[in-house]
């Protein structure tokens, strides 16, 4: 019986991918575990093999065709003298060749539609008039690491698949092929060991980024990061310091389990001598790294696998920076204050824009760096709203939403009508079942009935 | 490749014999009065001495040269006084003092000089390692021909993060210099009972890092080997481990009874292979110095030491308003970068 190849799941995160190249011709004969095509994900290219054999029957889709939404028929297999058009669509499971990924629910993070690309009401960020570009998260971290490296000749990245792989996610592509070798490099699989060398290398001078596969793999590495690069500039009276970012992918990405979901905004923002930024569009995130790379203080950079491949507005100009300490309000409203960052935003955005359809004006502020805070921001904000609410994907007890609530408590508890609520992610390990696993994390629901309850609605 | 034990002493002339009698002296003199300055209430918290194991640092010193970087742990007072910080500002930093090194905010276990190359002063076991190849990184990055000698004791060998270091140093050959100072008591726990295999110098070995045993008792064949290692690192053939056995004769820290070891033994060491001693023996039966010019070193050792005690007693706690200081820098950062 004639059976329909779909286009598979290749990564955790993969929606779409381009069909590279096609391996087989129709009326080909293969045998399962042959290479039938090359298929590019947002992560990289991948071969992909048969489950089946059979004959090509039929090529559906062309090579070189970008955007092919997993699971679309890409070719169909028959058996011997059977026609193309006895062909039917098998289970999504039996075709994947890649463990783990079930198709079809390959990205069950914070749901947005892919052709959106969020803007800020007004920003201050970049003069009026601006020519603007439409750029992924992940471009746009790239071209701040290219565009830093380019104008100073002390800053190197080093990690894991940073250089000939190209980035496990992809975010140093094409670095090696410009800067070479010495200045991109491969470390081996020793989170501690190469992050003590890089703050080593940050005393010695130079202006090491550290990149994390992610940053569930800096729990090896935190020794380095807290005793030694954030407390030797006060322990040294003022001597030497360790000028570098820790930078990598935080948080929960899709279906990878308790061990390689975890956000660390709060770990970090704890520590004094550290400085934490979390981006959650491009072009904070291209401004903020370009600023982190600078600043002569080890900064740690919280990005997110589900943002990288999102797409923003990013402003073309030569030499754009996001200064830290400065937070952004993506929507003005009178009537709830919502305070989140990196991908909590967009819960908050979602449910802001929910909330006006029923007639409440949320203000939505995006804290962007939480070392410092802008406090200033939130305080002004909810003066004027009365209400706020705090929206993030973490652990709740000692969360960025308990520190912003007890300060907005602390200096502006006349202004409140209502108590601050927290929406953080659920006191549990990150489970791995779709359903739980969607449980877990904050949803929009859950910041539209916090919002509800402040309102008295 | 293979690690082999070293023999061979240098020659010195009498003058740097002289210096190293010296410059040993400075180290014992200054650590007993930092003990007479911890039993007085005047230093705080956690102090390591480094008494009987002076030859290490003063013979290693001995083969560096300007430039060049150190890093340790947190028994680091030998290590600043051998490479040439002021004995008043370590004092003043012991006493938590104003005029010390890290304007009293490090304590004994935290100080640094950019000046002299000493990148600290590290209290978590272990963590100087992978730091003193970095800066070795830096090194080699910038191609300026300098070394790192990255110290650390028998104890801290056994940390996951000396193996990941060692297999980085050696395919990046990195110049650096790891010595294990073996004072043979990991706190309180013997080499024997916590160190698989008895030699430390081999575990280099596996990653092609050649090793060395050298006995810490005897400042020129630290001396000796540190040259050679030197050179390796500075031919650009990457790490060298020198293991050097020595000896401890104060307890771990300030705190500790010591009742892991017999007092024979401590007493038979010092006894037998004190490396001040030996020095003094060399320079006397050599005819290098008579009984009234070491009298003349040893008196002006002790108007350095006490001075520097009086000077940390006298500097005033640090202003309150240095509580806030230091923790975030404006600047862009200092040291050997490149222009950019």
């Amino acid at each position: 019986m004639a059976t329909q190849i779909l286009m598979p799941a290749l990564s955790p995160t993969m929606e779409e991918g381009t069909l590279a190249k096609w391996l087989v011709k129709e009326g080909d004969t293969v045998a399962s575990g042959d290479i039938l095509a090359e298929i590019e994900t947002d992560k990289a290219t991948m071969e992909f093999e048969a489950v089946d054999e059979g004959i090509v029957g039929k090529i559906l889709i062309e090579e070189g065709t970008e955007g092919v939404k997993v699971n679309t028929p890409i070719a169909v297999l028959v058996e011997e003298g059977e026609s193309v058009d006895d062909a039917e669509a098998p289970a999504a499971k039996e075709e994947a060749s890649a463990p783990a990924e079930a198709k079809g629910d390959a990205a069950p993070g914070p749901q947005e539609p892919a052709s959106s690309v969020p803007a800020a009401a007004a920003s201050p960020d970049w003069p009026e008039g601006t020519e603007m570009k439409t750029q992924t998260v992940r471009e746009a971290l790239r071209d701040a690491m290219a565009e830093e490296m380019r104008s100073d000749p002390n800053v190197f990245v080093m990690g894991e698949e940073v250089a000939e792989y190209q980035g496990a996610y992809k975010v140093t592509q094409g670095l090696l092929d410009e800067f070479g070798g010495k200045r991109v490099i491969d470390t081996p699989i020793t989170e501690h060991g190469f992050a003590g060398i890089g703050v080593g290398a940050a005393f010695g001078g130079l202006k090491p980024i550290v990149e994390f596969m992610t940053f569930n793999f800096a729990m090896q590495a935190i020794d380095h990061i807290i005793n030694s690069a954030a407390k030797t500039l006060y322990m040294s009276g003022g001597q030497m310091g360790a000028p570098m970012v820790f930078r990598g992918p935080n948080g929960a990405a899709a279906r990878v389990g308790a061990q390689h979901s975890q956000d660390y905004a709060a770990w970090y923002a704890m520590i004094p001598g550290l400085k934490v930024a979390m981006p959650y569009s491009a072009a904070d995130a291209k401004g903020l790294l370009k600023s982190a790379i600078r600043d002569p203080n080890p900064v740690i950079f919280l990005e997110n696998e589900i943002l990288y491949g999102r797409s923003f507005e990013v402003p073309v100009l030569d030499d754009f920076t996001v200064p830290f300490g400065k937070a952004k309000i993506w929507r003005e409203g009178s009537d709830v204050t919502l305070v989140s960052f990196g991908i909590g935003m967009t819960y908050a955005l979602e449910a802001a824009e929910k909330l006006a359809e029923e007639g409440i004006e949320a203000e939505v502020i995006d804290l962007r760096t939480l070392r410092p805070i802008d406090y200033g921001t939130v305080i002004e904000s909810v003066k004027k709203t009365n209400r706020c609410v705090t929206i993030e994907e973490g652990f709740p007890v000692g969360s960025i939403g308990n520190h912003i609530g007890a300060y907005v408590m602390q200096n502006a508890f006349d202004y409140l009508d209502a108590p601050v609520i927290n929406c953080a992610g659920k006191d549990v390990p990150m489970p791995y079942a779709a359903n739980l696993e969607k449980h877990a994390l904050i949803t929009t629901a859950e910041v539209i009935e916090a919002v509800k309850q402040v309102t008295y609605r | 490749m293979a690690a082999r034990k070293s023999a061979a002493k240098p020659n010195v002339s009498p003058e740097e014999l002289k210096q190293y009698y010296r410059d040993m002296l400075l180290i014992r003199r200054f650590e007993e009065k930092a003990g007479q300055l911890y039993g007085m209430g005047l230093i705080g918290g956690f102090c390591h001495l480094y008494i009987g194991q002076e030859a290490v640092v003063v013979g290693l010193e001995a083969a560096a040269e300007e430039g060049d970087k150190r890093v340790t742990s947190y028994r680091d007072h030998g290590h600043m006084l051998a490479c040439g910080m002021d004995p008043n500002g370590v004092m003043a930093e012991l006493t938590g003092r104003e005029g010390g090194y890290s304007k009293g905010k490090g304590g004994s276990m935290h100080m640094f000089s950019r000046e002299k190359h000493f990148y600290g002063g590290h209290g978590i076991v272990g963590a100087q390692v992978p730091l003193g190849a970095g800066l070795a990184f830096a090194d080699n990055y910038l191609e300026n021909g300098r070394v790192t000698f990255t110290y650390f004791g028998d104890g801290a060998a056994n940390q996951g993060q000396v193996y990941e270091t060692f297999n980085m140093a050696s395919i990046w050959k990195l110049p650096v210099v790891f010595v294990i100072e073996n004072n043979q008591y990991a706190m309180g726990t013997a080499q024997k009972r916590s160190t698989s295999g008895e030699d430390i110098y081999t575990r280099g070995a596996p990653f092609g890092i050649p090793g060395e045993l050298v006995d810490g008792m005897d400042v020129l064949a630290v001396k000796a080997a540190g040259e050679k290692a030197v050179e390796h690192c500075r031919a650009g053939k990457g790490p060298y481990i020198l293991e050097i056995k020595t000896y401890r004769y104060r307890g771990h820290s300030m705190s500790d009874p010591a009742k892991y070891r017999t007092r024979e033994e401590v007493q038979k060491m010092r006894e037998e292979r004190d490396p001040i001693q030996n020095v003094r023996d060399l320079l006397l039966q050599g005819k290098h110095a008579t009984e009234d010019d070491l009298k003349a070193i040893d008196k002006e050792i002790k108007d350095i030491v006490n001075a520097s005690a009086e000077f940390a007693k006298e500097s005033p706690e640090p202003a309150l308003e240095e509580l806030w200081t230091d923790i975030y820098s404006d600047d862009v950062p200092q040291g050997d970068a490149i222009e950019a």
